[in-house]
């Protein structure tokens, strides 16, 4: 490797950095679109973008997790539902002063919150004394997985991660039982056919 | 050095995709620029594996474009028949 172990975190810190700026940036548009296609396909933006995030961490398989579910599924999902609904927001009613003082209140509480935190990779945070300098040391040894996040995930956790996934599971059958009876196509069609002449 | 010029480019042309995804006056402006948000998002996977030593994993800059594939085709089939679950050429003679 040429570059040095502290421009390459700087590059990492830059990237991150920008990356979570554009992210706003997204947010933002979302929220003030009322075109709701344009807002899915900058949802899906904004999934590629934390999943670069997500690499830019080092955690791979939770930036394939991003990338499948948030950019790929979720925007399949969401236009189906805009099919069925209509692609314009209407405008809001009354002005939301209120719910957004409450969430602004909230948001500032919680970043309150986290000042007590220790900082952002801090070495000396508990969570590194405890737990973390084992997954690092024991981790490939014991489970014979490179990357210390899957590791984590796919062994460590892994029932954890089995559990997770028959959630979802159970879940996505529960929905097929309540939606994914077809009514006939043909009779369907032809009904439609006949209101028009 | 290489790579940090290659990202600060990709990070420019990220910036400029999403002007274009927030100001674009179509659909298919934004649908351009989500499309190639995933490309760069897709380069910028690819590159860091090379900044972090490994590029074993380029594998999933791949599976990144696959899936960049399945997004724009689901945007674009939409449009063109208005449902997701339309099967397609065979419909469109039936239709006929």
């Amino acid at each position: 490797m040429a570059t040095g172990s502290r421009s390459e975190i700087i590059l990492e810190e830059l990237t991150a950095v920008v990356l979570l700026t554009l992210m706003g940036a997204a947010a933002i548009g979302m929220a003030r679109q009322r075109n709701l296609y344009g807002v899915v396909l900058l949802s899906g933006i904004y999934s590629f973008l934390m999943a670069t995030v997500m690499v830019v961490l080092d955690a791979v398989d939770v930036a394939m997790t991003e990338a499948a579910v948030g950019a790929g599924i979720s925007t399949v999902l969401l236009f189906g539902a805009i099919h069925l609904t209509g692609g314009t927001e209407s405008k809001p009613i009354h002005r939301p002063w209120l719910p957004l003082l409450v969430v602004v209140a909230t948001g500032a509480m919680l970043v309150y919150g986290t000042l007590g935190l220790p900082a952002f990779s801090d070495p000396g945070a508990p969570i590194h004394q405890h737990v973390a300098p084992r997954y690092l040391t024991e981790g490939p040894v014991k489970t014979g997985v490179p990357n210390v996040v899957t590791a984590v995930l796919a062994s460590y956790r892994g029932f954890d991660t089995l559990g997770e996934t028959f959630v979802v599971f159970t879940a996505g059958i529960g929905v097929i039982a309540l939606l994914g009876r077809r009514r006939p196509r043909r009779p369907l069609d032809k009904s439609r056919e006949e209101s028009k002449e | 050095m290489m790579y940090a010029v290659v990202v600060g480019a990709l990070l420019v042309s990220l910036c400029l995709l999403l002007v274009r995804a927030l100001l674009g006056p179509t659909v298919f402006d934004r649908a351009l620029a989500g499309n190639a948000v995933g490309t760069v998002a897709m380069l910028l996977l690819a590159i860091f594996q090379f900044v972090s030593g490994r590029p074993e994993f380029v594998d999933l800059a791949l599976v990144y474009g696959l899936l960049n594939i399945v997004g724009t085709i689901a945007v674009q089939k939409f449009f063109r028949y208005g449902d997701l679950g339309e099967p397609g050429v065979a419909d469109e003679e039936h239709r006929l």
